[in-house]
């Protein structure tokens, strides 16, 4: 439980930070910083799916928001410290190459079943939910969460099209430019 | 659109349509109530319920359809299937967690069977035919009026 402490109080600390930042682009990334905490987590809480989902969606919001805030303002100059600069980045990717190769370590050999919980629910599935179809009794029972979100999304992308697509805003603005013309 | 096409296609297409729209409407609730048992399940029924007044709504025009099932009405479906859904998942609670299948087993490969899993089904397909055919109303409406200026 330690570390997802230390999460959670890197996560806030990251939020205030982002909110107290004068400058746009060092409160995007800490925006971002936020996003990886949180992905962590997921991963602490033994969720790995939605720990992907999260790093997925976080590095393209991430990408977005820079591309975003880029062109308002670039405070930072790179020129004059190249020597720093090329140091601080080979130390990184020697770390990052470090850890990949103890991760890669650690990975089954290839086709090794290490599906676990899937063999759980293909082997468990009738009996705990009694559906004979497998693929209901995962999605309405043992993942009924991710169903839930999908049918929040789906409800809300129908509230979105019709809030667009409704006549009653539309002939006001139709009437409004008609009025200003 | 023009007003013929208002009062839909040609003799063929609504006789075939008449013949048709009451089975296509009959297979979708077939696939959403064995969704436990076969495969298929509450999105693949409620999309094949929403087709059927499509289908409908094609070849009559946009009033037969709506004669039918007022949007009004869809609304309601829309929303009481995510409620439906959400108080399925809250009466869990009785037995300990939230989305606890709480509902006797019953036996396989029976209809009535696999406790909430049936009525998860249906109010997902509730919701999706709903909110699918308010969707395709939606867009179809604004062609016409966009047309029209």
């Amino acid at each position: 439980m330690l570390e997802l402490y230390l999460l959670l109080i890197f996560m806030i600390v990251g939020a205030i930070v982002a909110v107290e930042l004068k400058d746009l682009l060092s409160s995007v990334i800490a925006v971002g910083a936020v996003g990886l905490g949180l992905s962590i987590t997921f991963i602490v809480l033994k969720a790995p799916d939605v720990a992907i989902t999260q790093l997925v969606v976080e590095i393209l919001c991430l990408i977005i928001l820079i591309r975003s805030t880029l062109k308002r303002d670039l405070p930072f100059s790179t020129s004059g410290r190249w020597f720093l600069n090329t140091m601080i980045a080979l130390s990184f990717i020697g770390i990052f190459l470090f850890v990949a190769y103890k991760a890669i370590g650690d990975l089954p050999p290839f086709g090794y079943p290490i599906m676990k919980v899937a063999s759980t629910y293909l082997k468990q599935g009738l009996a705990q939910t009694g559906a004979t179809n497998i693929v209901a009794s995962v999605i309405l029972d043992y993942r009924a969460y991710d169903t839930l979100g999908e049918a929040t999304i789906l409800f809300t992308a129908v509230i979105g099209v019709l809030a667009l697509v409704r006549r009653i805003g539309r002939k006001k603005s139709v009437e409004q430019e008609g009025s200003d013309e | 659109m023009s007003k013929e096409h208002d009062r839909g296609m040609s003799v063929i297409v609504k006789t075939v349509t008449r013949l048709t729209v009451g089975l296509i409407l009959l297979y979708g609730i077939y696939i959403l109530s064995h969704g436990h048992v076969s495969p298929g399940g509450g999105f693949a029924g409620g999309v094949i319920i929403a087709l059927s007044f499509i289908h409908l709504m094609l070849a009559y025009g946009k009033e037969a359809a709506l004669k039918r099932i007022p949007s009004q009405a869809l609304s309601f479906f829309e929303g009481f299937g995510a409620i439906m859904f959400l108080a399925i998942a809250l009466l869990g609670f009785t037995g300990g967690y939230f989305f606890l299948n709480f509902l006797p087993k019953g036996e396989p490969f029976k209809l009535f069977s696999a406790g909430i899993i049936p009525l998860c089904n249906i109010a997902i397909s509730l919701k999706v035919g709903a909110g699918l055919f308010a969707i395709f109303i939606a867009l179809v409406l604004l062609k016409f009026e966009g047309e029209n200026k």
